[in-house]
């Protein structure tokens, strides 16, 4: 009966572990790896997954639990695990709170646990659990508020949370592609395996989903034959089948983690794990299906007994796939306690190979006849009428206590290194109830089921209740029969199913499910959050019945595994408390993901300089031989100053600011938003949007223009030109072309469609130079234009068409630095010649390049609005001195009638002001308080800077009644300081606007 | 992610689209009183059922149209050009 592999076996010292199994299991004995935990070497063989390898070695302590940093070993042998959180790779490259099962070893792999300090096996944290009945649920609502909570969140913080988050950017590449199918079955176990084959064999594009790296689900620990052939032969013969149909995209390694509408699922393939030599780490896959199979099994449930959370208490159904599937012993003596038929699967498997069971204990009193005969003769007691009453040990287990229902007899202790425990199951039901399909609870199961019909897609295998292999391949072909007629497709169900031999059982489980007597603080409910039936008690005692308020005052199923094996416990338990009814008590609602999911995969290539396109102007390689610091916005890479050797960002603004005032300076403002009106209600339809009138503006000029939405906010600005009867041009804020241009096309469709009326974006379509500065028309009359730029000619707001130097040119009289000013628009691709032009032509005159800097520092000194920065969300036009303009236009525009709702005409509406003063606060964001006001804020500065023309600070800001209350002062106030400031007249600069009549 | 029908284009991805609030909403003229005028800036139905509604195939034809769309299951009852009435639904 010595089935160990001996330990001096392979690798020296290390063997494959002094619990592997010498026979059997689907690893590579011949192919070992060696991987490091917790720093120290270990082996592992192909196929092991990191939990399989550790409890190969005998070594159960993977991680400390939550709360009191209690000893915790793996639970499971799949995604639900609670307590092997670990730690993989190292630096930028870790990967925090993946679970050990699902981790795929690889040579040179590095993992660690978490939740842990100074090691797992000495853990500092330990001492807390000596004072667990000081840490009831809500301990910390009811404990951390005084003097306030911030006083100890920096403590919790630390103290709080689950694995270590990154903090360099993620140096692995993700992916992510689209696909459409007609059937996507999620699951590829015996009845998703059975739907794909059914949907492939009539001809319907498959995609067959499943989560592990290997596909056949519970096919790889089963030992009983399907038509004829052993479990394992016939899952290759399947496979074979699909993999050569060119219909069928198998996916394993990978996550169905969401199911959304219309069909829509979000899977997420860990690529490298199956290929560690690809690129791509994760793919994340965006599938629209015409039909859809949820296969997605059931997750085994935990008995609720004292010291449940000891290192070798496990999952029944985990022991058997560590045995078959990876040929580990969970442990040398392997006790199994249930409440329902699986486990004795579990518990034959064990006995056959070769591992000691000293005993089955059902929770019912008259255990399945036949497998408990097959059980004895194997030569495992079965203890029918009893319950595992508690587990004993230190940091693992020694022995478990069992206790008969009836109390009669006496309690019998059991030595062992593991428990095998099997509650039923809980059917995962996650992405159903993505779907918003029902879910009722059946008795007969003691679970939750889906409702078919609720939602638009079907459920086969356990997930529809089946707990055998021939009800899981019958509720598959009932699957696709409904699913080939949503998605469109014929299929014949009716031939004859696979034939499977396995040993008779009942799908009943037991109602119970917690062991009677025991410490309540000392039974888990929830493994990973550390909540026990104490704080169950506890929540129900202050009221927090409700199962979402139970939730989240004791956090059960709240933490990464979402309560896989956690809720359904807490809400039987909540049940049978408060004499509800299961149903009556209701779940928790399901969201994705179902599993974590990485952000960097939902990101794909959409990273770094891809994450949006830079919009480059046309003259950019001009900007870049002058040395412009660039910054982005609006999507464009933008000179924002241009600093000449030895110069600070502060002398350079400076600079240009003085050029502009004394001769001139040059500006690339091709960004500015640019639209073409034409056709016959042109005029009209531009009418609607602005508060100044369109209609009276005469061929040959251009006027500037605010544009409000219907609550009359102030949502852009820019000029109108007319340059023609019914053809205008308007410009829009940079920042605002793509939202202005699908505004007016909003309002031309659905308002106004009758309008004959076209509107054209072509803000790239032209590259447009602003020359400001009173040199500007002596420097623009030097490039040959064929147009007059006399005063008389060519006054301050007027348009001309015409050309410069041979190039077409629209030419605009306009300023926004309140310098003589043109705006010089060409063709794009004449828009670095241009520049280069006016550059050359300027240079005797001391033309000076500025940027965005010194834009918005010359319109400051003239008090000019910068829609968005000096207005926000509630700025109408009599806020910023246009409203007498508004409400004089009789014709009807977007906004006008809010205009004169109650609110808009309020005396204390924050309007623009001009604020001077030598205060150091007199910068943006700085509040303001109006004399006599003691608490809140009566507005704000919105722009400030120390302007190099007036040799002073200078500011707007938003303030409280402001337009009545210039000369006044105002306090400013920021963090606890404050300082002074006057209200001031705007502009700062040239009040009368002489200079941009020059 | 829903899949909406576009009139001019056929089915495709949301993303492709840019939602428009409820649709059929007549703008009243400007001389009415601040009541109606209220009502019509920010009093919107809210349906748990049939909701009529605009959206903007904005990364395909650009053309904007109507849905009739149940909020409850998120399925696309209609599909309708602009202008065109609301369809009966019988719901």
């Amino acid at each position: 009966m010595a089935s160990f592999q001996p330990d001096s076996h392979a690798t020296p010292g290390l063997g494959l572990g002094a619990f592997r199994l010498a026979a059997g299991g689907r690893v590579d004995r011949a192919k070992v790896m060696n991987f490091r935990w917790d720093g120290r070497p270990l082996t592992a063989c192909a196929g092991d997954t990191l939990a399989s390898a550790l409890l190969a070695h005998g070594e159960r302590l993977v991680g400390r639990g939550f709360k009191f940093h209690r000893p915790r070993g793996i639970l499971s042998a799949g995604a639900e695990e609670p307590n092997g959180l670990v730690a993989v790779g190292s630096g930028d490259r870790l990967d925090p709170s993946a679970r050990a099962t699902l981790v795929r070893v690889h040579e040179g792999l590095e993992a660690r646990p978490q939740n842990c300090w100074p090691s797992v096996r000495f853990d500092v944290g330990r001492a807390l659990d000596f004072v667990a009945p000081l840490w009831p649920a809500g301990f910390y609502n009811k404990t951390f508020i005084w003097p306030s909570w911030h006083a100890y969140e920096g403590l919790i913080r630390r103290t709080a949370g689950l694995g270590d988050a990154l903090h360099g950017a993620d140096p692995e590449r993700y992916d992510v592609a689209n696909a459409t199918c007609e059937l996507l079955v999620v699951g590829a176990g015996a009845a998703g395996l059975a739907a794909a084959l059914l949907a492939s064999r009539a001809g319907a594009t498959v995609v067959l989903v499943e989560q592990d790296a290997e596909f056949g689900g519970h096919l790889l620990v089963e030992s009983c034959a399907i038509d004829g052939l052993p479990a394992a032969q016939w899952l290759g013969r399947a496979l074979a089948e699909l993999a050569a149909n060119p219909r069928v995209s198998l996916l394993p390694a990978t996550t169905a983690f969401g199911l959304y509408d219309h069909g829509h699922v979000g899977l997420l393939e860990r690529v490298a794990e199956r290929t560690p030599t690809s690129p791509v780490r994760h793919r994340y896959w965006r599938v629209r299906a015409r039909g859809l199979v949820l296969a997605s099994g059931a997750l085994e449930q935990p008995w609720v007994f004292e010291r449940n959370d000891l290192p070798g208490v496990m999952l029944a159904g985990a022991v058997r796939t560590y045995a078959q599937r990876y040929a580990v012993a969970a442990g040398r003596r392997v006790v199994f306690a249930t409440n329902n038929d699986s486990a004795y699967l579990a518990a034959l498997d064990l006995a056959r190979a070769g591992v000691a069971v000293p005993g089955l204990v059902d929770s019912r009193a008259e255990p399945p006849r036949e497998l408990a005969d097959l059980l004895q003769t194997a030569g495992v007691p079965v203890y029918g009428g009893a319950v595992i009453a508690a587990a004993t040990g230190g940091s693992r287990l020694a022995a478990v206590e069992i206790a008969p229902l009836d109390g009669a007899g006496a309690r019998l202790r059991l030595e062992c290194d593991a428990v095998g425990m099997s509650a039923g199951w809980a059917p995962a039901v996650h992405l159903w109830s993505h779907a918003r399909g029902r879910l009722a609870f059946d008795p007969e199961r003691q679970c939750f089921l889906p409702v078919a019909g609720t939602a638009p897609l079907s459920v086969a295998g356990a997930l529809a209740g089946a707990h055998t292999l021939s009800h899981c391949f019958a509720s598959a072909a009932r699957a696709v029969a409904a699913e080939a007629s949503r998605a469109g497709f014929a299929v014949d169900v009716g031939g004859a199913l696979p034939k499977v031999e396995e040993p008779r059982s009942s799908p009943r489980v037991d109602a119970r499910r917690v062991s009677p007597g025991g410490r309540r603080h000392r039974q888990w409910l929830d493994f990973q959050h550390d909540v026990t039936l104490a704080d169950v008690d506890l929540a129900l005692r202050e009221g927090f019945d409700a199962i979402e308020h139970l939730k989240r005052y004791t956090t059960t199923g709240m933490s990464v595994d979402q309560g896989k094996t956690s809720n359904l416990n807490a809400l039987l338990v909540v049940a049978e408390l408060t004499g509800r009814a299961p149903d009556a008590v209701g779940t928790t609602t399901f969201r994705p993901p179902y599993t974590p999911v990485t952000l960097g995969a939902l990101a794909g290539r959409q990273v770094g300089e891809f994450y949006a396109p830079r919009r480059r102007l046309p003259a950019h390689a001009e900007h870049e031989r002058l040395g412009a610091v660039f910054e982005e916005a609006g999507g464009w890479m933008r000179p924002a100053w241009y600093p000449r050797a030895g110069e600070s960002k502060e002398q350079a603004i400076a600079r240009e600011v003085l050029a502009v005032r004394a001769s001139a300076g040059l500006f690339d403002a091709s960004p500015l938003g640019k639209f073409e009106i034409e056709g016959p209600e042109a005029a009209r339809f531009l009418d609607a949007f602005y508060i100044n009138n369109v209609r009276t503006l005469e061929v040959g000029r251009t006027r500037y223009g605010l544009m409000l939405n219907e609550n009359g906010v102030i949502i852009d600005d820019g000029t109108i030109a007319r340059l023609g009867p019914q053809h205008f041009v308007i410009t829009t804020t940079s920042g605002g072309a793509a939202r202005i241009g699908a505004w007016l096309d909003d309002w031309r469709q659905c308002e106004w469609p009758d309008q004959d009326v076209v509107v054209t974006p072509v803000t790239t379509q032209w590259a447009t130079v602003a020359l400001a500065g009173p040199k500007a028309r002596e420097i623009l009359s030097r490039l040959g234009p064929d147009i007059d730029l006399s005063p008389a000619a060519f006054p301050h707001l007027h348009v001309r068409v015409g050309s410069l130097a041979g190039v077409p040119t629209r030419l605009y009289r306009v300023s926004f630095s309140g310098e003589l000013g043109y705006e010089i628009n060409v063709p794009a691709r004449y828009g670095a010649a241009l520049w280069r032009a006016l550059e050359d032509a300027g240079r005797e005159f001391g033309i000076a390049p500025y940027g965005t800097e010194a834009l918005l520092l010359l319109r400051l000194e003239k008090g000019f609005l910068h829609v968005g920065l000096d207005t926000d969300g509630t700025t109408a036009p009599s806020d910023v001195g246009w409203g007498e303009i508004a409400l004089k236009k009789q014709a009807d525009y977007v906004g006008k009638r809010s205009l004169t709702r109650p609110e808009n005409v309020r005396a204390d509406r924050l309007q623009l002001v001009g604020l001077v003063g030598e205060d150091e606060l007199l910068i943006p964001g700085t509040h303001l308080r109006l004399d006599g006001t003691t608490e809140g804020s009566d507005g704000w500065v919105t722009s400030a800077a120390f302007s190099p023309t007036l040799g002073k600070r200078v500011a707007l800001a938003l303030l409280r009644g402001g337009r009545a209350r210039t000369g006044q002062t105002v306090t400013l106030f920021d963090l606890g300081r404050t300082g002074r400031a006057e209200v001031a007249p705007t502009p700062f600069y040239d009040p009368k606007g002489e200079r941009l009549h020059g | 992610m829903l899949k909406i029908t576009c009139p001019w284009c056929g089915p495709r991805d949301e993303p492709e689209f840019t939602y428009g609030g409820q649709s059929h909403v007549a703008r009243p003229s400007f001389d009415v009183d601040d009541a109606t005028w209220a009502r019509y800036l920010f009093v919107r139905d809210n349906p748990k059922g049939i909701h009529f509604e605009r959206w903007c195939h904005t990364y395909g034809c650009a053309q904007w149209f109507n849905v009739a769309r149940d909020t409850v299951s998120h399925e696309v009852l209609a599909v309708y050009r602009m202008g065109e009435p609301k369809p009966e639904l019988g719901a």
